[in-house]
Parts: C-alpha cells; structure tokens; sequence
C-alpha cells in the first residue's frame, strides 16, 4: 500500500473498525436465520411449537438483520472510510459518528427484540414499530449531517462518483423511511398506519422496491466505485459513463413500486408506469456493471490470484444478471407467471447474496488489513475458501428457487379440459419440498462462509501489528 | 382523476424519461475538454478516471427502451387519465359490488371494450359453461357412477374445499366436519347437501357457563361422554343427566342431534371440537360457532352440482 507512506490527514477510522466486525457479526446471525427459517420450511417441526421461533415472527428478523444490520453497518463502514479517504480529509463529526455507531446498533438490537415478541407494523422491510422507527430517522439525519458535511470540507476539489451515490442513497432513504413509516401510534408498542388500501400498498412498496434501489443498489454502487478500481489498482473505465448512469438510475428507480402490485387493485395507470420505468432502467443499471467490470481492462490476470477482487467482480455479474432478471419480471405477462412464487424469493437472493453480500464482503477483506495496521489478511487462502463457498451456495440458492418458482407459476395456471386447476396448492408445496432442502444446503454454504471469514478476520486484528507479510497476491499494481 | 393529476403525472413521467434521453445525447459526445481515453484528470485517493466513450451497443440498447416506453404510454394506460390508443384495461375499475361488476361486463361486451378481466371470463364461459351445463341434467346419485364427474367434482372440491376440509375431505379439529364418514350435521342427502353448498350454514351452540355454572358444566359434561360409551364419574353423569333437559331442545332427548338446526348427534363419539374431557367441557362453557360459507357466487350452482356429487359419492 504505497498511498500510506504519503502525508496523510488523521482519518477516523475508529468508527469504521467498529462498524467493520459488527458487519461480520450481524452478517453471521442474520444468515443464520435465514439457514433456520429456510429448514423451517421442510422440516416445519422446528417451530418447536414456540411462537417466537416461528417462520412469521423469524422471516421479518432475518430480512431486518441481512438489509439493515449487515448491509446496513457495511454500508456505514464503507462509506465512512471512503468519503474520508476521498475527500482526504477527517469526518466532519467524531460524535455524530459514535452516535450514528451506537444509535444503529440500538435499533438493530431492539429489532432483535421487538419482531419475536410479535410486535410488528406488518409493512415489508419496515416491521418495526414507531418508537423505533423515530430512532432510525434521528440516526439517519446524523449520518447525513456527518456525510454531507465531510463533502463540504473537503481538501480535493471534485466530489467523486462514489459519493454521489452515497449521497443518493442516504438523501432518498431518509426521504423513504419517514415516508413510508408514518403512522398514528395507538400504544407505545403499536400503530396504524397512515394511509389506507390501495395508498397504502402504493407507498409500502414506492419504500419497498427503493429499498432495493437505493439502500441495496445505489449505496453499494458506491462501495463499488471505490474498492474495485483500488483493489484493481485500474482507473475508473468511463467517467461519462458514471455520469449517465447515476442520473438515469437515480431518476429511474423511484418509480418501479408499482410492479409489485402487477394484477392488484392498483389503478391500471399506476402499474403501467411502474413497469414502464423498471424496464427502461434496466439500461443504467447495467451502466453501472460494465463501469465497474471494464475497470479492470488491463488487469484481468489478477482474477486468476487474487480472491478479494474475485468477490468484486463476481458480485457484480449477479449485480448484472439480477438487473436484467428485476426488468423482465416487472413485465406483466412474466409477473403473472413469476408473481407469489419461490422465483421471487431467487431473485431477491441473487441480489442479495450474490451482489450485496459479495460486495461487502470483497470490501470488508480489503479493508481490515487497512483498519488494524496489517498488510494483508491473516490467509489469503481462508479468503478463496470464503469465495468458493460463498460463490456455490449463492448458485444453490438461487437456481433451486428459480426452479422451484417456474415450476410453483405453471402449475397454479395449469387448467384442464374442464376449465378446473389442474394441481391444488398443497400439491406444489410438495413438488417445491426438494428444492427447499436444497436452498438450505445453500444457504448452509453462505454461512459457512461468513465463518471462515470471522475466523480469519479475528486472526488478523490479533496479530502484532505489521507482523503480517503482504501477499503479492492481493497487492494493486 | 382531475385534469390537474394528468398534467402533473405526464409532465414527470415523461420529463423523466426525455430527461433520460437528453442526457445520453449529452454525453454521447465528448465535451469534457479531455480526450477520449485519456485520464480526467481528477484524482481521489489514488483512482483516476478515464474519459472513455458510452459503449455502443449499451447505447442503443437505451434507445430502444425509451421509445419502447413511449410507444408503451401511448398504447396503454398510465399517463393519469389517458386511456391509451388500445382502450385495454385489465378490470372495470371503481366497482362496489357483484351486481355493479356483472353491469360492467354486459356494458363493456355490448360496446366492444377490451376489458381483459371481462374477456378471459366470457372464453372461459363459452368454453367450459356447457360441460357443467349437461352435468347439472344429471340427477347426483347417477353422477356419482361417472368417474369423470368425480375427477372434476375432486378438483374443484381441492381449490375450494380443501382449505378447511382437508385434501382428502376428512376435516380437521376445530368445527371442520369430516365428509367421508356418512356423519351428517345437515343431512347427507343429494338435495341437503347441494342446499349446504348453495346457502352456506351457519350453527350456533350457545355458552353456558352462566346458566350452569362450572359445576354444572363438569356434570353436563360427563353425562355427554357418556352417551359415546365413556367412562365417566357415575355421580357427575347422574346429575348431568338432569340437567340435560337444556341441551335436549337442539341435541333431543337421546341426544342424536337434530339435523333440521344442525345440532350434531352427541351418541357416536365423532366430535367436531374435540372429544377430550377439557374439549367437550370448553364448547359448553363458551359455546362455538360454525360457518360454513355459501358458495353459490362463487362456484355458481352448476359447479356446485358437481362439488356435491363428489361429496355425496365420499360416502355412498
């Protein structure tokens, strides 16, 4: 790392270690949920007839932990150490930053808490109840102050792609989340929401799909244009290409809600402009992966030794192949096969998994040698290890629910001679029941995962600072 | 929707996508002072970005999609009010009842509308009508010798039944009657329970917990079990049976039920809550209430032929 010889300024990089191991942390618990829940649904027994441990009360925790505690922290981490690192110059606020760290977990904890009681606002990805909820806004305009204020003091006269869509992501979830969650509290612990019927699916899934938009996609797009071109050590492949598709992609996204109520008591009006929209967005979405991938023209031979970039790229193939797989489905006569199946779920999981859980990972394992004075991490080895599990059970996952997804759509349209259903919905649940043995073995594999990396993360930040060679593997030109 | 809402929805909606256009053009030509493939010239903690072009073919791919959309737009509805050059709409929209949709379907048939809801029912009306049609001519106990009315009668019973009854018609705890034991609480009849069917039924066991008390209640109790042959405290049962005399306006003096009010046959240890001690003695302290829906609007009453032939021929 040749840059940290140069005079640089006193980063805060407290804040970014603490949100770094919590990433690993919530990353394992989260997962580990989701591998239980996803048991839970072949071998349904292991409810143990114990209503907090039951898929309903479990299924809300584990989307909470995987989005918002994981992803959440790496998101937090990241983007503390980038806007620093670009900007060259120390976070605006040290205390708006432990606020931001310990105001997180708090929620993350209460979370952890409040779903298995049951206590739930029963809006996806937005479970949590008002008094919560308060807490994440006020975290959140920390982190906005504490971000927009480093860009404001910044000692570099440009403000870098990545932070654009940083910015992006923090303005417009802020702006998602008090909307969404706006509700008349009736109890401490329960609330009605503020809108009604169709309004109210309106705005649940207007939030909803930005969530993936914007905390899944834009966030981590940010991530991207920071760690693949450093751990490629290449150039950015195309300025103009970054400016095109951060405004497309920004103006674009807000609009696909609709397609999650194709075939609903939406207006016609409303779903037409959701599906218009997804599928014209497909075009920068995909800006983005051949931005990040034509990022390493001229160091491709790196692939070949170098498992952290591995993750990167790989993550953003899925990042490609699910940005092309969200269009297509938001077309009606495709949601009207795909709508309600275990497709869906395949979907979600080749976002989730294969680009946000890689990308945060690829950049979480060029970060800790950084944050805990080390040169590389303590086996590179464990790292390809990591990437072949997290690789395989990703492929698992998602070709088993696609399988099963296609197979679940065909078999509730299938209409005999008669005009009646072919198959009753207890007979696709069977027909589903291998797939989901195999989803678990995924599943299974990305956990094992996230284990080999805790195990080696814990033995870089042991070791004596230094005492850890560089691996020219892992080195950028 | 007010003239108001369409002009705001138009002008953001295709102000998006033209925006997105104007923005490709912007950019599809060099004007950032630096040569293409040459370095912007800005540096952030070591990246440098390059000033390469927009790659072709993700350019026309743009394209495409954006007059893909507009065309779309055009076609269909979704800028506010238009209603697009097609005249598709996928349901008779602001509709508040049976009678007001079937008004709508007649409407949009007679002027031509392409209503797709409207027009997948009426395929499937003139295709699929006339084979319940002719089933329905059938009287059920001949039906039931048709292996292939079973089929369909099974099918349907699947979709619509099985929810509560189970996938092989033998109900569940919790007041969901079993259908193949020829145990009926409405009568098993071809015409009862095509009446089932077509009314729904709705059973009323009253709680009675103040009237009895829980003393009472435990000597009721004990006098209905022993009615299926239980062993029961010969006590209990003796002034159980005294006060039976309540029960007995519904369930009848030898409480065999009466099948006029639904009112089930306590004798023959087939219990639709549960036939435990701690069962029987929760459905005379608070009472229960069993709903079955009609379900004459949805299947209509040719498809309920059919349904009740397969339930008739479950046990006959």
């Amino acid at each position: 790392m040749s840059e940290i010889s140069q005079a640089q300024p006193d980063y805060n990089y407290k804040v970014v270690r603490q949100f770094t191991i919590m990433t690993i942390i919530w990353g394992i618990v989260g997962m580990g949920i989701g591998v239980f829940i996803a048991a839970q649904l072949f071998a349904p027994m292991l409810n143990f007839d114990t209503p907090w441990l039951t898929f309903s009360r479990l299924r809300p925790l584990h989307t909470n932990a995987v989005i918002f505690a994981f992803g959440g922290c790496a998101l937090f981490a990241t983007s503390y150490y980038i806007v620093q690192r670009t900007c060259q110059v120390r976070l605006f606020s040290d205390k708006l930053a432990s606020f931001t760290f310990w105001g997180w977990q708090l929620v993350i904890v209460l979370a952890a808490i409040s779903l298995p009681l049951g206590l739930t606002s029963s809006k996806e990805y937005a479970e949590l109840e008002w008094p919560i909820d308060i807490l994440i806004a006020l975290v959140w305009i920390a982190y906005i102050i504490n971000f927009f204020g480093t860009l404001v003091i910044r000692k570099v006269s440009h403000i870098y792609v990545a932070n654009w869509f940083l910015g992006a992501f923090m303005l417009t979830v802020a702006v998602l989340h008090i909307g969404n969650s706006m509700a008349i509290p009736v109890s401490f612990t329960k609330s009605y929401s503020l809108y009604a019927g169709a309004v109210d699916a309106m705005m649940q899934w207007w939030y909803g799909h930005n969530a993936v938009g914007f905390f899944l996609t834009a966030g981590f797009l940010g991530m991207m244009y920071y760690f693949v071109p450093k751990q490629a050590g290449r150039p950015v492949y195309s300025y103009r290409l970054s400016v095109v598709h951060f405004w497309a992609l920004i103006s674009l996204y807000i609009w696909a809600g609709p397609h999650h109520l194709h075939y609903t008591a939406l207006p016609d009006w409303t779903q037409s402009l959701g599906m218009v929209m997804s599928i014209i967005l497909f075009v920068p979405s995909w800006g983005g992966m051949i931005n990040g991938i034509m990022t390493l023209s001229g160091a491709w031979h790196k692939l070949r030794t170098d498992p952290v970039l591995r993750f990167l790229i790989v993550s953003l193939s899925f990042y490609g192949m699910s940005t092309f797989e969200g269009p297509m489905m938001a077309i009606k006569t495709v949601n009207a096969l795909s709508h309600y199946t275990d497709w869906t779920i395949g979907h979600v999981h080749s976002g989730a998994l294969g680009w946000v859980a890689m990308v945060s990972i690829g950049s979480i394992y060029h970060l800790i040698p950084i944050l805990f004075g080390q040169r590389a991490m303590y086996s590179t080895r464990l790292v390809n290890v990591h990437f072949w599990l997290a690789t395989i059970g990703v492929v698992l996952y998602i070709v088993a629910m696609w399988m099963s997804g296609v197979l679940q759509g065909l078999m509730w349209r299938a209409v005999n001679a008669d005009g009646t259903l072919t198959y009753s919905f207890v007979e696709s649940l069977e027909a589903s029941k291998p797939f989901y043995v195999v989803r678990f073995i995924g599943g299974v594999f990305v956990v094992a995962g996230m284990l080999v990396m805790a195990y080696n993360t814990y033995k870089t930040v042991r070791a004596p600072k230094g005492s850890i060679a560089a691996d020219p593997a892992t080195q950028p030109a | 929707m007010s003239m108001f809402w369409t002009i705001w929805i138009s002008v953001i909606t295709l102000g998006s996508i033209i925006g997105c256009y104007f923005l490709l053009r912007w950019c599809l030509s060099n004007k950032t002072g630096v040569a293409e493939g040459e370095s912007m010239g800005h540096e952030f903690d070591g990246i440098e970005e390059i000033n390469n072009p927009l790659p072709k073919w993700w350019t026309i791919m743009f394209y495409i999609t954006i007059v893909w959309g507009l065309i779309y737009l055009a076609l269909y509805p979704g800028l506010g009010s238009w209603q697009g050059l097609w005249g598709w709409k996928s349901s008779n929209q602001n509709i508040q009842s049976l009678e007001e949709s079937r008004q709508a379907r007649a409407d949009a048939a007679e002027q031509g509308l392409l209503v797709q809801y409207d027009r997948e029912l009426d395929v499937a009306a003139e295709k699929f009508d006339p084979i319940f049609e002719a089933y329905a001519q059938v009287p059920i106990e001949e039906l039931a010798n048709d292996p292939e009315a079973i089929k369909v009668g099974q099918r349907l019973f699947l979709q619509n039944c099985s929810q509560c009854h189970g996938s092989d018609a033998r109900g569940q705890n919790g007041g969901f009657p079993n259908l193949t034991d020829d145990d009926w609480l409405y009568g098993g009849s071809p015409a009862k329970i095509k009446e089932t069917l077509i009314m729904g039924r709705q059973a009323a066991m009253p709680a009675w917990l103040d009237a009895m008390g829980e003393q009472g209640i435990d000597e009721v109790v004990a006098y209905v079990l022993s009615l299926s042959g239980r062993d029961v405290d010969q006590e209990l049962k003796q002034a159980g049976k005294a006060r039976f005399a309540a029960c007995a306006a519904c369930h009848g003096m030898d409480g065999k039920g009466n099948q006029a009010l639904g009112a089930p046959n306590l004798t023959d240890n087939i219990w639709l809550y549960g036939g435990s001690q701690r069962a029987v003695t929760e459905t005379l302290t608070y009472g229960r209430n069993g709903v079955m829906p009609s379900f004459k609007k949805t299947l209509g009453e040719d498809k309920i032929h059919v349904v009740a032939t397969y339930v008739y021929s479950l046990s006959n």
